[in-house]
């Protein structure tokens, strides 16, 4: 018998089985939060989001009663993925640098240094946007508060924990290929682009999708520098609003369906948002299976 | 092999660290210039008057006492929420679920989607479940539990952890002793996980405190100190948010503000880093 901490056996007496009530208890109270959370949202937006095709429309008016939600969807996807391709590409570097051409206490220190940004409220991340960014943005393209602003910041606020993770990768790769491949007299360079970032791949992926979660559900450093204008954009300093920050400007006063129409945006990233953590999920678990097929 | 090919390789290595090294340089110039624009904009305003009274004037004058008075009410409740619940679940799947089984994936799977789950929907469940539907209102009770369902997933995974890397030995002693499992728990495997434990207190402290989201319709906006907690308070992070976008002329407090917050994370993630140190040398 394997020796697990389930099986380990001990006496039985009733403060263990009170024991065993309690922490049950606790483990059904997590499961039931997140069960509450997926009935509340969905019984709040019930009537508009199955019964209505009015939430699949462009015009956002709730004094006029239209709840089109599409052109707030779009604008969060193209924020998210703006943000994305402008924190990825640094994020490698960043991590290949520390890892394999910074002096090793330099390294260290610029992984601690990330760990610190990471810690930054993104409500400080969007005051400083605010204060900063936009104004810069406007004299070179007014209004400045833009979609580009918006993925700027996101960008920024998104990329520690993303050289975290890719450096995580990169030293597990690095682990297992780079003596062999420093030994036919490959460059450091060659072989991070040929072998390491090839073999980090399935792992770096699930961490990019998280962050592509991340960026969807954040709400304050958008809200403060997006503009927040309903509407699809049309450049990419055009000022939107994304599903999260208009649930954070409207809910203040909304009563009656435009609640409802809100609760739906909510029920809308909610699923999207798992959507692409099991997706992340399952990626992350192909790459563990593959890895232990190739041992 | 030749020699000039190694050559070759050698000067790209240096070819390469060089302009990552620029990148490096020139990325984190960017939180340097915000930590910057912060200090000129904030200090100024930062005395121990601003810390310690109530904000006035919508807050472009006065302090923000009452508002950290708030911060830590909400805080405090919760982390009382977080610390029992979350530790009595993490010990479940430790003690009592087997690894592999349907259940322990099931529980996974559900902390997995509630830490991905956005701020914000958390923000409208708590303002329905806790604010509505329990009648608690706009109070600092109902942020807190809503802010305690949101951290639950971090605290977990870090009490899990810790939990699971006391040694087998200590079981079989214990098992060995006849030991109950009660007693096991109390006497060996919590004081063992302890300073991971801490660890993952601090960590929530430091997500709860940044979180802004959630608390806009649970903890609400009011300014004035808190006499109970069922009072409406707001937090450092929504004060903020508030001074920035609602309030013209609030500029400068809200700097200030966001300084005290920033060392406030700074400090808790510093706190983070020692007690991983502890808790890495206490498993060794």
């Amino acid at each position: 018998m394997i020796l697990s901490p389930v099986n380990t056996s001990f006496r039985s007496p009733a403060a263990d089985r009170a024991l065993f009530r309690a922490l049950a208890f606790s483990a059904g109270a997590v499961a039931a939060i997140l069960a509450l959370i997926l009935l509340y949202l969905t019984l709040a937006s019930a009537s508009l989001l199955f019964v209505d095709a009015g939430l699949w429309q462009l015009r956002w008016q709730p004094s006029a009663g239209a709840y089109g939600l599409v052109a707030m969807l779009v604008g969060s996807v193209a924020v998210s993925l703006l943000a994305l391709l402008i924190a990825v590409p640094p994020g490698l570097v960043l991590a290949v640098w520390g890892r394999f051409f910074a002096p090793p206490w330099v390294g260290g220190l610029y992984r601690g240094a990330m760990g610190l940004l990471a810690s930054i409220p993104s409500v400080v991340y969007g005051f400083w946007g605010l204060v900063v960014l936009v104004p810069l943005l406007n004299r070179w393209a007014p209004p400045g508060a833009s979609l580009l602003a918006a993925a700027l910041v996101l960008a920024l606020m998104i990329l520690p924990i993303l050289v975290l993770q890719a450096d995580l990768a990169l030293d597990e790769a690095r682990r297992r290929h780079l003596a062999a491949a420093m030994a036919l007299g490959a460059s450091v360079s060659g072989t991070v682009r040929r072998v390491l970032l090839p073999t980090a791949a399935p792992q770096l992926v699930p961490a990019v999708l998280l962050q592509l979660g991340r960026a969807l559900g954040e709400t304050m450093a958008v809200l403060m520098v997006a503009g927040n204008v309903v509407q699809l954009p049309d450049a990419i300093t055009a000022p939107i609003r994304t599903l999260t920050a208009n649930i954070a400007l409207e809910m203040a006063y909304a009563s009656g369906e435009h609640q409802t129409a809100l609760f739906a945006s909510g029920w809308l990233l909610f699923v999207l948002v798992t959507l692409i953590m099991l997706g992340a999920r399952a990626v992350a678990r192909r790459a563990g299976e593959g890895r232990v097929d190739a041992h | 092999m030749r020699i000039e090919t190694l050559d070759h390789a050698s000067r790209s290595d240096r070819l390469h660290a060089r302009w990552m090294g620029l990148v490096a340089v020139l990325t984190l110039l960017v939180p340097v210039l915000l930590v910057g624009e912060l200090l000129a904009d904030g200090l100024p305003a930062l005395t121990t008057d601003f810390l310690l009274s109530a904000p006035a004037d919508a807050g472009r004058s006065g302090g923000i006492g009452s508002v950290l008075v708030s911060t830590l009410w909400v805080l405090a409740v919760c982390l009382g929420v977080v610390l029992p619940l979350g530790l009595g679940c993490a010990l479940f799947l430790v003690e009592h679920v087997r690894a592999g089984s349907r259940l322990e994936r099931g529980l996974q799977l559900a902390l997995d989607i509630l830490g991905g789950v956005p701020s914000i929907v958390f923000g409208l469940f708590g303002n329905r479940f806790f604010a509505v539907e329990l009648g608690l209102g706009f109070s600092i009770l109902s942020g807190g539990l809503t802010l305690a369902c949101m951290v639950l997933p971090l605290f977990i995974r870090a009490a899990e952890q810790s939990l699971r890397q006391c040694p087998v030995g200590y079981r079989q002693a214990a098992a060995a002793l006849a030991l109950s499992r009660w007693g096991f728990v109390r006497r060996i495997l919590l004081p063992t996980a302890a300073p991971g434990i801490a660890l993952g207190v601090v960590l929530a402290s430091g997500r709860a405190l940044a979180e802004t989201a959630v608390l806009l319709f649970t903890a609400g906006y009011v300014t004035r100190w808190p006499e109970s907690w069922f009072n409406s308070g707001r937090t450092l992070a929504v004060h903020i948010y508030d001074l920035a976008m609602n309030v013209s002329g609030g500029g400068t407090n809200a700097a200030a503000t966001a300084l005290v917050l920033l060392v406030l994370a700074i400090g808790i993630q510093v706190l983070a880093a020692i007690v991983g140190r502890i808790s890495k040398g206490a498993s060794q």
